[in-house]
C-alpha cells in the first residue's frame, strides 16, 4: 500500500484495516504522533488528511489511501518552525508536551478552516483534545497569536 | 595532575582505602572525561563505578541525602548529572537556571543528565515537591563551588589576587590586566574534584540574574516538532512488541493456561510465570492476535464495590488511637460544651485516577547479564531495586533510564511496565517494548485514595473555633492538621487495606483533607453568620497563609458584590509541602439543568523566592486545572473488582471548556527558601467550587466529586 506522507510517499507493508496511528509509529517511525487512547476521545494522535484533521488510532489505512496526510513532522520546512509552532513556542506552552503534536495538529487543521477563530470556536474545536496537565489557556493565547501571524 | 583534595582540606584516604578510591576516580573521570567536577559527597560519586559490595551500602546510605554532580569538561562543557527527572513540571530547566546563575552562564550552556542509574548518583525519586527545596540549592551550591575554585585556578596561573577576578561567559576574566582564559583551558589535562564545602559563597536572592527570571522549556522546540523520544517512541534493531494477558478482576488467579495456539503463531513469544502472562511479537498487530489466543481459566473471588465503599472503610480500619498524623490537644468534650453551635458531618472522597497522557511505557533489554530498561517513572532508581530483587541481579547489574515522560502526577512512583517488559525480554532473548494501553493505565496502575472522613466541630457566638474531632478513614494524613487555631482538637488518621490499590497524588491526602476542612469551615460560618473569609482570618495566625487568602480575596474582588441570581462565590485554601494556597471562585449553576459552571478563579500562592515565574504560573494553573476534574467530575467507578469507566468516554477530565477564566497571583518571597509547587496550588480549588456552589444554591455537598452529573434534582427544596 502506498501513502503520502509530509510530502514523500512511502510504500507499508500493513494491511488496509490497520490504524495510520500503528503503520506511522511502528513501521514509518514517525513517532511524533502519539497513543493516547486508542479511541479518539483525547486527540494525542491527530493528523492532517488534506486541511482535515484527523484521529489517526481511529483511520483505517484504507481511508486515507490517496489523500496528503501530514504529521507533527512534517510541520517545519527548511529548518524553520510552522507559524503555528512559532506561536507555542513563543507562549511556552507546554509541561510533560506529550499532547503537544495533537495540540498542534489540531490548531492546523482549525485555522485553515477559520483563519480567524473566535474563542468561543477555538474552545468547540480544541475540545477533543486533552491536556492533563492543564495548558489550555497557554495554548488558547498561542492559537490567538498564531491566527494573526 | 592535581592531586584530588577535599575542598576542607582533607587529605586522601591512605593505604587500601587509597587505592580504592583512586580506582574509583580514575573510573569517574573516564566517564566524565577530565577537567573539573563538584560532588555533594566524596564517596557518593565514585558508588557507582566502584564494583565492590560498598555501593550498594552508599547508595542506601544516601538514600536521604541528595545527590547530583556537576562537571566543567576541557571543552567548557558544563554538565549537571542528577537523578531528579522531568515529567512536566519543568525541574529541568528550573534546575539549569540556578547553575547558570553561579557560573554566569547562560541556560543553553548548561547540559542535564538526569534519571539515568548508571550515570547519575542514587536519588530517592521526583516526588513530594523536594527537588525545588533540596536539589535545586544544592545544585547551586556545586556550580559556586566549580566557580569558586576556577577563580583559584585563574589566580594561581597567574600569580594575581582571586578578589580581582570576575567570572563571565565561561571565562575567569582579571579586568586590570585585560587576561582571560576559559574554564576549559583553566581544567585542561587536570582531574580536579571537589567535594562542597560547609560554606560557599552564593549569589544572593536579589542579585540572581537567570534565576528568579521566565528562562522557556529549554527543549521546547524538540516537543514542538514530535523530536523527542518519549519511552513509547523508542525502538532496539530487532525489537518485539509486549502484551500483557489482564486478569478479568483484581487479585485473579490462573487456574488453567492453554498457551498452545499462541505459541504456534510466527515469531511470537509466550511467557508464562504464575498469574503472569505475556507475548511478544515482532509487530504489534501479531502480538495482539498472540494475545487474544491465549486462553485462560481464571479464579475470581468476590471484591468490594464502589457502592459499598464508605461503610467498607469505615468497618475495615485499623487501630483505635494515637498513629500517624494524629494530634489530641485539649479536650473535646469540653471545647464542645462550651460551643454555642457545633456542626458534625460525614464527608467522602472518591478514588480518582492520574490519568497521564503518556501511559506506562517501558522498554527493556538484556545483553551480557546486563539488563537496561528505559521506562518513564518518578523513581528510577527505586524501579532499579525492584528489578534487581525481581531476577536476582546485583543493581550494578541494572540500568534504569528515564527520558523526559509524558507526565505522571504522583502517579509513576512504580516499574509495573519496567518488569513486564524485562520478564518478556528475558525469555525472548531479544528488546522488549510494552506500551500500556488507557485501559492498562485505568486499570492497572494505581489511585489517589478514597476516603471517609468525620468532622465533629464547635465554635462560639463570637466565631472562635471551640472545638475540631477530625477523623480520616484511608486517604491520608498530607494537610491533616488543621492549619486554624483551636484550643481542644482531637485529628486521627484511620488506616484501611485499600480495595483499590493506591498510592500517592498531587497533593496527596491534602487534596481530601483540605477539601473537608474548608469546606466545615464554610458551613460553620454560615451558622454564626459570619462572612467566610473573616471567619477563617479570625481563627488563622499562620501569617503565610493570611496572606495568600487576602491575596486571593483582594484579586477577586471578595466583598466587593454580590454574585448574580443562580452564581456563587466561594474560598478554600491551605498549606501543604511548604505552599500556601488560597483560592476564590465563581460557578453558576443552571436551575432548569443543573449544569454547574466554573465561571472564575483566582488563586494566590506562596513558595518562597521564585526562580522561574512563568514555570511557576504554569504549575499553579495546571494544579487548579486538574483539580477542577477532581473537585466536580472525576471518580473511578467499580464493581467486584473490575474498573468500570476505564476510558476517556467514560471517566471525564478536564478539557477546554470547562476552563474557567483563571487569575494567578504569585507571591514572590524573596527573604525565604524556594519550595516545589507541582502539589500544593491544587488544594484550594475544590473547597472553593463547593463553598460556592453552596452559596449559589443553598446545597452544601459532602462529597468529592462534587457533582459529577450536576445538581439536577438536588435544587427542588429552594
Amino acid at each position: 500500500m502506498e501513502l503520502l506522507i509530509n510530502g514523500e510517499r512511502h510504500t507499508v507493508k500493513a494491511d488496509a484495516d490497520a490504524t495510520l496511528l500503528q503503520v506511522l509509529r511502528d513501521e514509518l517511525d514517525l513517532t511524533g504522533t502519539k497513543y493516547g487512547c486508542g479511541e479518539g476521545q483525547c486527540g494525542a494522535c491527530t493528523v492532517l488528511s488534506g486541511n482535515t484533521a484527523v484521529r489517526a488510532c481511529q483511520t483505517p489505512l484504507g481511508a486515507v489511501q490517496g489523500k496528503a496526510i501530514t504529521t507533527i513532522e512534517g510541520l517545519a520546512k527548511d529548518g524553520k518552525l510552522h507559524p503555528v509552532q512559532q506561536a507555542y513556542l513563543e507562549a511556552d506552552v507546554f509541561q510533560c508536551g506529550y499532547c503537544a503534536p495533537g495540540m498542534l495538529m489540531s490548531t492546523v487543521a482549525l485555522l485553515r478552516a477559520n483563519p480567524n477563530p473566535s474563542e468561543a470556536e477555538i474552545i468547540r474545536f480544541m475540545n477533543g483534545n486533552v491536556c492533563r496537565c492543564g495548558t489550555y489557556p497557554r495554548i488558547l493565547t498561542a492559537i490567538k497569536e498564531a491566527a494573526k501571524a | 595532575m592535581e592531586r584530588a583534595k577535599d575542598a576542607d582540606g582533607q587529605q586522601l584516604p591512605e593505604g587500601k582505602e587509597r587505592g580504592r578510591f583512586s580506582e574509583s576516580r580514575r573510573n569517574f573521570f573516564k566517564l566524565l572525561g577530565g577537567g573539573l567536577a563538584v560532588t555533594f559527597v566524596l564517596q557518593d560519586a565514585f558508588a557507582l563505578f566502584s564494583d565492590t559490595d560498598k555501593a550498594t551500602a552508599i547508595g542506601k546510605a544516601a538514600a536521604d541525602e541528595v545527590g547530583a554532580w556537576l562537571h566543567i569538561g576541557a571543552d567548557n562543557a558544563v554538565t549537571v548529572y542528577t537523578g531528579k527527572v522531568e515529567v512536566g513540571q519543568n525541574i529541568r530547566t528550573s534546575l539549569a537556571q540556578a547553575v547558570a546563575d553561579e557560573l554566569y552562564l547562560p541556560v543553553a550552556s548548561i547540559s542535564m543528565v538526569m534519571g539515568d542509574t548508571a550515570r547519575t548518583p542514587y536519588d530517592a525519586g521526583t516526588f513530594g515537591s523536594r527537588s525545588t527545596p533540596s536539589m535545586g540549592p544544592q545544585l547551586r551550591r556545586a556550580a559556586a563551588t566549580a566557580r569558586e575554585t576556577l577563580l583559584e585556578l585563574a589566580a594561581k596561573k597567574w600569580g594575581v589576587l582571586k578578589s580581582d577576578l570576575k567570572v563571565a561567559g565561561g571565562k575567569v576574566l582579571h579586568p586590570k590586566t585585560n587576561a582571560s582564559i576559559s574554564f576549559g583551558e583553566l581544567t585542561k589535562g587536570k582531574e580536579i574534584l571537589k567535594n562542597i564545602p560547609g560554606e560557599v559563597p552564593l549569589i544572593p536572592v536579589d542579585a540572581w540574574r537567570v534565576a528568579g527570571t521566565s528562562v522557556p522549556k529549554v527543549n521546547g522546540e524538540e516537543i514542538l516538532t514530535g523530536k523527542h523520544k518519549f519511552v513509547s517512541d523508542m525502538k532496539l534493531p530487532g525489537m518485539l512488541y509486549g502484551k500483557v494477558l489482564r486478569a478479568p478482576s483484581f487479585n485473579a488467579t490462573v487456574q488453567r493456561a492453554d498457551l498452545a495456539a499462541a505459541k504456534a503463531l510466527p515469531g511470537v513469544v509466550v511467557v508464562q510465570e504464575g498469574n503472569f502472562i505475556g507475548v511478544a511479537a515482532p509487530d504489534r498487530a501479531t502480538a495482539e492476535k498472540a494475545l487474544a489466543a491465549v486462553k485462560v481459566i481464571w479464579n475470581t473471588t468476590n471484591q468490594p464495590s464502589r457502592s459499598d465503599l464508605f461503610d467498607y472503610l469505615k468497618a475495615n480500619a485499623s487501630g483505635g488511637g494515637g498513629g500517624r498524623g494524629s494530634t489530641t490537644k485539649g479536650n473535646i468534650e469540653e471545647g464542645m460544651a462550651s460551643a454555642t453551635k457545633t456542626l458534625s458531618e460525614k464527608y467522602t472522597v472518591d478514588y480518582i485516577a492520574h490519568a497521564p497522557m503518556e501511559p506506562r511505557a517501558a522498554l527493556a533489554r538484556w545483553e551480557d547479564g546486563l539488563l537496561t530498561v528505559w521506562t518513564g517513572t518518578q523513581r528510577p532508581f527505586g524501579v532499579q531495586e525492584e528489578l534487581s530483587r525481581e531476577f536476582g541481579l546485583p543493581k550494578e547489574k541494572v540500568r534504569v533510564i528515564m527520558p523526559d515522560t509524558g507526565s505522571a502526577y504522583g502517579g509513576k512512583h512504580s516499574g509495573e511496565a519496567a518488569l513486564e517488559a524485562a520478564r518478556m525480554a528475558r525469555v525472548a532473548q531479544k528488546p522488549v517494548k510494552l506500551t500500556w494501553t488507557r485501559e492498562e493505565e485505568f486499570t492497572w496502575a494505581y489511585f489517589r485514595p478514597a476516603g471517609l472522613i468525620e468532622v465533629s466541630s464547635g465554635v462560639t457566638a463570637d466565631g472562635t473555633l471551640s472545638s475540631w474531632e477530625f477523623h480520616n478513614y484511608n486517604s491520608g494524613t498530607s494537610g491533616i492538621q488543621t492549619p486554624y487555631v483551636v484550643a481542644n482538637q482531637q485529628i486521627q488518621y484511620h488506616p484501611v487495606d485499600s480495595p483499590l490499590r493506591q498510592g500517592s497524588y498531587r497533593g496527596l491526602a491534602s487534596t481530601a483533607n483540605i477539601f473537608v476542612i474548608e469546606s466545615q469551615m464554610d458551613d460553620l460560618a454560615n451558622l454564626v453568620n459570619m462572612d467566610p473569609l473573616a471567619f477563617r482570618l479570625k481563627n488563622l495566625q499562620e501569617p503565610r497563609l493570611r496572606a495568600v487568602f487576602e491575596a486571593a480575596a483582594k484579586g477577586f474582588g471578595w466583598g466587593k458584590s454580590t454574585p448574580a441570581q443562580n452564581h456563587g462565590y466561594g474560598i478554600g485554601g491551605g498549606t501543604e509541602k511548604g505552599g500556601f494556597t488560597a483560592t476564590c471562585a465563581e460557578v453558576a449553576v443552571d436551575p432548569r439543568t443543573g449544569e454547574v459552571k466554573v465561571i472564575r478563579a483566582t488563586t494566590a500562592f506562596e513558595c518562597g523566592a521564585v526562580i522561574n515565574p512563568k514555570h511557576l504560573e504554569h504549575q499553579i494553573l495546571g494544579a487548579v486545572v486538574q483539580g477542577i476534574g477532581g473537585a466536580l467530575f472525576e471518580a473511578v467507578e467499580f464493581e467486584n473488582g473490575k474498573i468500570l469507566n476505564p476510558h476517556f468516554a467514560q471517566y471525564r477530565v478536564p478539557r477546554f471548556k470547562d476552563m474557567p477564566a483563571m487569575e494567578i497571583i504569585q507571591l514572590n518571597r524573596k527573604d525565604l527558601p524556594s519550595a516545589g509547587a507541582g502539589e500544593a496550588p491544587i488544594v484550594g480549588i475544590a473547597p472553593a467550587i463547593r463553598n460556592a456552589i453552596a452559596q449559589a444554591t443553598g446545597v452544601r455537598l459532602k462529597s468529592l466529586p462534587l457533582a459529577p452529573n450536576g445538581m439536577k434534582g438536588m435544587l427542588g427544596s429552594r
